[in-house]
């Protein structure tokens, strides 16, 4: 099977360590990975914030990109809900606007074969125990396209359950959002920041060493409120517990 | 909509002063998470649910699909009952006929159902202008209008209000409207019912008019209905000899078998009860005279916007909201910054995207409305006709930094860019440029890499909004495709998972 690694221009650019997590247990599990080195964006902040048309271009480079493998894994919740939900979208937008059906049929053939990691461990590579080791208490946070557009629902947990030393417990509001919403982040700031707080007070309560969520975008949100409020959690990307073992363990 | 909140500031800004309020915020977040918790166990009770969701979704979309047909049949059938039907274009329309028809009675007071139309169109400050007073007979929007206050949620008006603040409101300004508040009142439930029900009675058995909105209008029969909770709405409905009732084109349903949808999913999703305690339904008027309830009924039918909005391929799914307010008890955003940021009558997610299109996006504040979600989701979850908001907030988004073509008062418009997003334009076209050219990308990344020691903590600029409350994630040594070039590129093999040979394999994007 030929496997493209999605990495998103977030974790290309901030988190390499989840890329180079992503690489290590796929590699483990006998996922053979490539990176397409052209890979960049795909266009999620552009559409979001009302461009569309901006992001076109990129959904249009994503396709051509990554179209000839038979799997594209990506360690973000949004970014694949933008491919899985919204690349549709923009076809239809465009067909809408008589721009007929060559936007929607370029976009087509990456639409159903786009995943979320957790989503394509379960569900294609079939595994719910990867083979890891981590020996802290963690607590799970759903972000909102991974747990909504993507209905990953139990999968990353049950994942998490199987990591062999992990203690998982339960975070309270666990479903509520953590308030970064891409730029709503910045156009909406102190809303933002409060519904950041308040997850990193949930989170606090739990006494777990770690919040872990499936998407770095909202980890970067949330963990740069942590250090802000000098609250001493750390937040990890669930690729990063899953790729830790006992031979070579996180950090 | 009403001239109460002309001049808004942008949502941005109103918020800021919202989310440091300590008492709305507490009061919020009791209110909103008692009743999301409520709801949830109550629409887990219904085992085809979401069959009635989408059952919900396409009689609104029939219905408004064929508007036009329907309405005709309505207003055969209200005035077949005897009822007299009245066609409002907009607001200042609908407030003159309203004010025509009280006057034409002789009185100069109303008893008023809680109507979220009447809001919408600011039918009480109109009234008043006119020399009427209307008297508001629900308890939360009595609430409101005692505290010259403004309603901050569709079906809790007051709910920005707790306990203690409402015993003073009532302590202070019941005297001036009517029966003052009795000694010594305390802040307790059933004293505060108590007070109010005292207040209102007089002024029910006194009304001779009573005003209302409607939750359903049936077209095959020409019925109303009114969904409420405390019983005061059917008294207004019933008590007076004349009854107005002010409702928008959209709350159409073909049948009456339609009706057995929304009476399950109406009151599950608001006040989170299986069954509302009053549904109150009405077929034009009763002329004999021992019979009960108004002998005149009047029916004024408002648009205001409506049309327009249903011109709108995708904007116009707003238009199937049964104002249940599930959106608004789920909302993060909501819940920090409180329903009159929203600067309008209805606020909470649904308002996003219903004030820009009922008003159009040229204000501030209506501009500002599609940015004030982190597009999390939640409430298109619990809507129960599936309005996907977080699409048309993003749709109208694309309206106000790109503009477009739009329907206003029924002609065909073509927007400019809303001004203000001249930088972020840029930004995202600059953002879109490079992405186009991985070279580009890659050389950003570099220097981000090589020049991370001398980040800054924080941010100057817009930058700002980031780094007041939150701290820069560290840049690393070298981004992930420089590493993988590294390990799996150059010189092959150096790791698992060999990129194989692949065309994709290489960097193919300086400047291209």
């Amino acid at each position: 099977m030929r496997v493209a690694l999605f990495l998103t221009c977030i974790n290309d650019t901030l988190y390499p360590d989840t890329g180079r997590a992503v690489v290590k247990l796929l590699t483990r599990l006998g996922v053979e990975v490539d990176f397409p080195l052209t890979q960049t964006c795909c266009g999620q902040a552009h559409y979001n914030t009302g461009y569309r048309h901006e992001a076109e271009p990129l959904a249009v480079k994503f396709s051509d990109v990554f179209r000839e493998y038979e799997a594209i894994v990506t360690p973000s919740g949004s970014c694949g809900a933008m491919v899985r939900e919204l690349y549709p979208r923009l076809g239809e937008r465009a067909r809408a606007e008589g721009r007929g059906d060559v936007l929607a049929a370029t976009l087509a053939p990456v639409v159903p074969k786009t995943y979320e990691l957790t989503e394509f461990l379960v569900d294609v590579v079939g595994v719910t125990d990867v083979g890891a080791y981590y020996p802290h208490t963690v607590t799970y946070h759903p972000t909102c396209h991974g747990l909504r557009s993507l209905g990953l629902g139990d999968r990353p947990r049950r994942l998490l359950q199987a990591v062999k030393g992990l203690e998982l417990v339960d975070l309270p509001g666990a479903e509520e959002c953590c308030g970064f919403g891409g730029t709503f982040a910045l156009k909406n700031s102190d809303v933002s920041a409060a519904m950041g707080a308040d997850k990193v007070r949930n989170a606090e309560s739990t006494e777990a060493e770690v919040l872990c969520a499936a998407d770095n975008s909202c980890l970067m949100h949330i963990g740069g409120t942590m250090t802000r409020l000098g609250v001493g959690m750390r937040p990890v990307h669930i690729a990063e517990i899953l790729a830790s073992t006992e031979e070579e363990p996180l950090v | 909509m009403s001239g109460t909140f002309i001049g808004m500031p942008a949502f941005p800004e109103a918020a800021r002063e919202a989310v440091g309020n300590r008492t709305l915020r507490r009061n919020l977040r009791h209110a909103t998470h008692t009743i999301r918790a409520k709801r949830a166990k109550a629409v887990a009770e219904v085992s085809d649910w979401a069959a009635l969701r989408e059952a919900g979704r396409q009689i609104k979309d029939h219905t408004l699909r064929h508007l036009d047909r329907y309405l005709v049949q309505l207003e055969e059938s209200v005035t077949a009952a005897g009822g007299t039907v009245h066609w409002a274009a907009d607001a200042v329309e609908a407030n003159r006929i309203v004010a025509e028809l009280v006057k034409a009675t002789g009185e100069s007071e109303v008893v008023k159902v809680k109507s979220m139309a009447t809001q919408e169109i600011g039918l009480n400050e109109a009234l008043e202008a006119e020399g009427i007073r209307a008297y508001e007979t629900d308890l939360a929007e009595l609430i409101v209008q005692l505290g010259k206050d403004r309603p901050s949620h569709i079906l809790v008006p007051a709910i920005h209000r707790n306990r203690g603040e409402i015993r003073d409101i009532f302590r202070s300004e019941m005297g001036a409207w009517g029966r003052p508040a009795p000694e010594g009142l305390t802040d307790t439930p059933a004293e505060l019912a108590e007070a109010a029900r005292l207040h209102l009675r007089e002024k029910f058995l006194r009304a001779r008019v009573g005003i209302s909105g409607a939750n359903f209008m049936v077209a095959e029969t020409g019925t109303l209905v009114v969904v409420e909770s405390e019983g005061n709405g059917r008294m207004c409905l019933t008590l007076p000899e004349t009854l107005i009732s002010v409702v928008g084109i959209e709350k159409l349903v073909p049948t009456w078998r339609d009706l057995e949808v929304f009476l399950q999913t109406l009151p599950r999703s608001s006040t989170a009860e299986r069954m509302n305690p009053y549904t109150s339904m009405w077929t034009g008027t009763t002329d004999a005279e021992t019979a009960d309830g108004p002998r005149t009924f009047h029916l004024v039918l408002l648009d205001n916007g409506r049309t327009d909005t249903l011109a709108d391929q995708v904007g116009r799914q707003a238009l199937r909201c049964i104002r249940c307010s599930a959106c608004l008890n789920v909302c993060p955003v909501y819940e920090r910054a409180g329903g009159h940021a929203y600067g309008s009558v209805y606020p909470g997610p649904i308002g996003a995207i219903l004030s820009p299109q009922l008003r159009g996006t040229q204000s501030e504040i209506d501009a500002s409305l599609p940015y004030a979600s982190s597009l999390c989701g939640a409430c298109y979850e619990v809507c129960p006709v599936a309005i996907d908001i977080p699409e048309v907030l993003v749709h109208l988004r694309e309206r106000v930094v790109q503009g477009g073509p739009v329907t206003r008062a029924g002609n065909k418009v073509v927007l400019k860019p809303a001004k203000g997003h001249a930088a972020e334009r840029a930004a995202m076209r600059a953002a879109r440029w490079a992405f186009g050219h991985p070279g580009a990308l890659r050389t950003g990344q570099r220097i981000a890499s090589r020049s991370r020691r001398f980040h800054p903590r924080t941010l100057p600029g817009p930058g700002r909004a980031w780094s007041a409350s939150r701290d820069l994630p560290p840049v690393p040594a070298e981004p992930f495709r420089d590493w993988w070039q590294r390990t799996h590129v150059t010189g092959r093999g150096a790791g698992a998972g060999s990129a194989g040979d692949q065309a994709s394999g290489h960097d193919q994007g300086d400047g291209k």
